[in-house]
């Protein structure tokens, strides 16, 4: 039997209930750890808000956008961007944090379905950070940010959440990987350059032609670019392919990344058993 | 399909790279006992209890918990098995309650039921008072009692302790040796894998001793201790130099070649007729004029069995 089939309880109640059952479960724990630890979601909130304040006000003045408008327009669908893509990190912590205290081995030892430990950590993610952009947008429209509302702003809270969908397995397959707590901490120093070379806090076509390009193709700078034209701030231009193209490929970077992560992560889940 | 046995293995294989974890592992565990798997650290115990719990599969062999194949009714296994792990597979952000009640949801109890066993697991492992206190704020007896009621939701037909005492301070493993007692008495079956050769034998009624993933002896404590020569007699002499007297001394009555530590000045060797060996022993030490400190007959203990049935010491003794 494979690690992934779910399991059926003692009824005869379906498999599918009881998968369901399971998954509402293991999101009911990761939902009550936030409940039971609400500094947690204030440090998770803490840097986003911090660098709004910072690029904000205190860089702010000095930052120019290509194409004209205020950078603080600008620069907060990036935040919303860069809360999303630090997402993979509290992922891979919870992960690695179950798995190397045994947790994911009592639910392994247990009738339950395995695939919904997994599962379930992903709907917790996204419900988590549902809560997280709720929150980094009330901060932005107190500080004076103002998008179009409508089916715009949906879709670009869709398509903020499809990038933190895609990034939750990276964040599995990390935190399977990794062989402890203190190691998923480093993984900050790894997220932290790849988000600043990227669309969220500048410009590409300000930067040097080779980083503009690679920041450029930066698969969360498709996402900010998509955010900002959908939320109808000012988005920056840029003339290459992928700019010009932000809204497909908004829609195919994470489609491409969970392709990649989504088996690498079950993979390295299932040989748990090996 | 029941044959008095709970736990059967046969020929459980398995390598991780070069190292071969289990090699040709056999096991039989008679329902209602505690029975101990005892050997040094790296032996294979933990690989053969993730087996035995579905947790990992045998490259090669067989095995059956409950009457059940392991590899092919794993989800049946299952509902069946209690596994406390060396460390405490508990959530430590949850309180006491919580976890048992979100384990319980997990065993498919549904909420009502999973939140009265909660309660009757919480009385019974005397936690009522620290239900709802994060697990985090735990000492670790408390914590690992937790983890055994966690394993007990189901009163399951075997549970696996896998070095269930380690790190604990003598009170807290008086309390997890306690609430195992209680478990047998109810009817479970207990595979104890641990270190502590004191812990074997205060609890396990049979010891399979393992070693370089192979089973090398099964009896009872006291069948092992008798496998390698029943009685000693042991005396301790005041200065290293008369530690050759005492040799002679003692091989007249003993079984087997004596044994000398220098450094403990002690002398031992297996003996059969019990009292006359002391006496004799006692007699030609006093007559000859040597000063000894101590003399007596001495039980062998685990210790000596291990030593004499793998060739090393435990783990924990050779660190001493």
């Amino acid at each position: 039997m494979s690690a992934l089939d779910p399991t059926t309880g003692p009824d005869g109640r379906g498999r599918l209930y009881w998968l369901l059952a399971d998954v509402a479960n293991i999101v009911r724990r990761g939902l009550t750890h936030y409940q039971r630890q609400p500094v947690n979601i204030a440090w998770q909130l803490g840097f986003p808000i911090l660098s709004v304040l910072l690029y904000g006000y205190v860089f702010g003045s000095a930052m120019t956008v290509p194409g004209g408008g205020d950078y603080k327009d600008f620069l907060m669908p990036g935040m919303f961007v860069m809360t999303m893509a630090f997402g993979f990190i509290n992922t891979a912590t919870v992960v690695v944090h179950d798995s190397t205290k045994g947790v994911i081995d009592r639910f392994r030892s247990m009738p339950m379905a395995s695939s919904a430990v997994v599962a379930g950590r992903g709907v917790t993610d996204l419900l988590v950070s549902c809560a997280e952009l709720g929150i980094m947008m009330l901060t932005a429209l107190a500080m004076g940010w103002r998008p179009d509302g409508g089916w715009g702003f949906l879709a670009a809270f869709g398509l903020l959440l499809w990038l933190r969908f895609a990034l939750i397995w990276i964040g599995v397959w990390l935190g399977l990987l990794v062989p402890n707590p203190e190691a998923a901490g480093g993984l900050f120093a790894v997220a932290f350059p790849l988000t600043m070379i990227s669309s969220i806090f500048v410009a590409p076509q300000l930067m040097p032609d080779w980083l503009g390009w690679v920041a450029a193709w930066n698969p969360i700078s498709s996402t900010a670019a998509a955010a900002r034209d959908l939320f109808g701030t000012p988005a920056g231009g840029g003339d290459s392919w992928v700019e010009q193209h932000a809204l497909l490929m908004a829609g195919v970077w994470p489609a491409v990344l969970t392709v990649i992560f989504l088996p690498l992560a079950v993979r390295r889940f299932q040989r748990l058993s090996r | 399909m029941n044959d008095g046995y709970a736990v059967r293995a046969e020929g459980l294989e398995k390598r991780y790279g070069e190292k071969r974890a289990l090699d040709g592992f056999d096991l039989a565990v008679r329902g209602g006992t505690v029975h101990g798997l005892l050997g040094p650290n790296g032996a294979g115990k933990t690989t053969a209890v993730r087996i035995l719990s579905t947790l990992v599969r045998p490259a090669g062999g067989r095995a059956t918990v409950a009457g059940l194949d392991v590899a092919r009714q794993a989800r049946e296994v299952r509902a069946r098995i209690g596994l406390t792990g060396q460390y405490a597979a508990v959530d430590e952000v949850l309180t006491g309650r919580q976890n048992l009640e979100m384990f319980g949801r997990l065993f498919h109890l549904g909420g009502k039921r999973a939140r009265e066993r909660a309660v009757e697991l919480l009385e019974q492992f005397d936690l009522t008072d620290a239900g709802d206190k994060g697990v985090d704020g735990y000492s670790g007896g408390m914590r690992r009692r937790l983890d055994l009621a966690a394993s007990m939701i189901l009163a399951p037909a075997v549970l696996f302790l896998d070095e269930p005492t380690t790190g604990l301070d003598p009170r807290s493993r008086g309390e997890v040796w306690e609430s195992v007692r209680a478990l047998v008495a109810d009817g479970t079956t207990v595979l104890l894998t641990t270190q502590y050769l004191e812990e074997a034998d205060k609890l396990a009624s049979r010891i399979t001793v393992i070693d370089q993933g192979r089973a090398i002896a099964d009896d009872t404590p006291d069948g092992l201790k008798n496998l390698i020569g029943g009685d000693r007699i042991e005396v301790v002499v005041a200065e290293r130099s008369e530690i050759p007297r005492v040799v002679k001394a003692v091989a007249r009555v003993a079984d087997g070649e004596p044994e000398a530590d220098e450094t403990e000045l002690r002398v031992h060797a297996p003996v059969t007729d019990r009292v006359a060996a002391l006496t004799d022993v006692a007699r030609t030490l006093q007559d000859e004029g040597v000063r000894v400190e101590d003399i007596g007959l001495r039980r062998p203990s685990l210790d000596d069995v291990f030593l004499r049935l793998t060739g090393h010491r435990t783990e924990k003794e050779a660190a001493a």
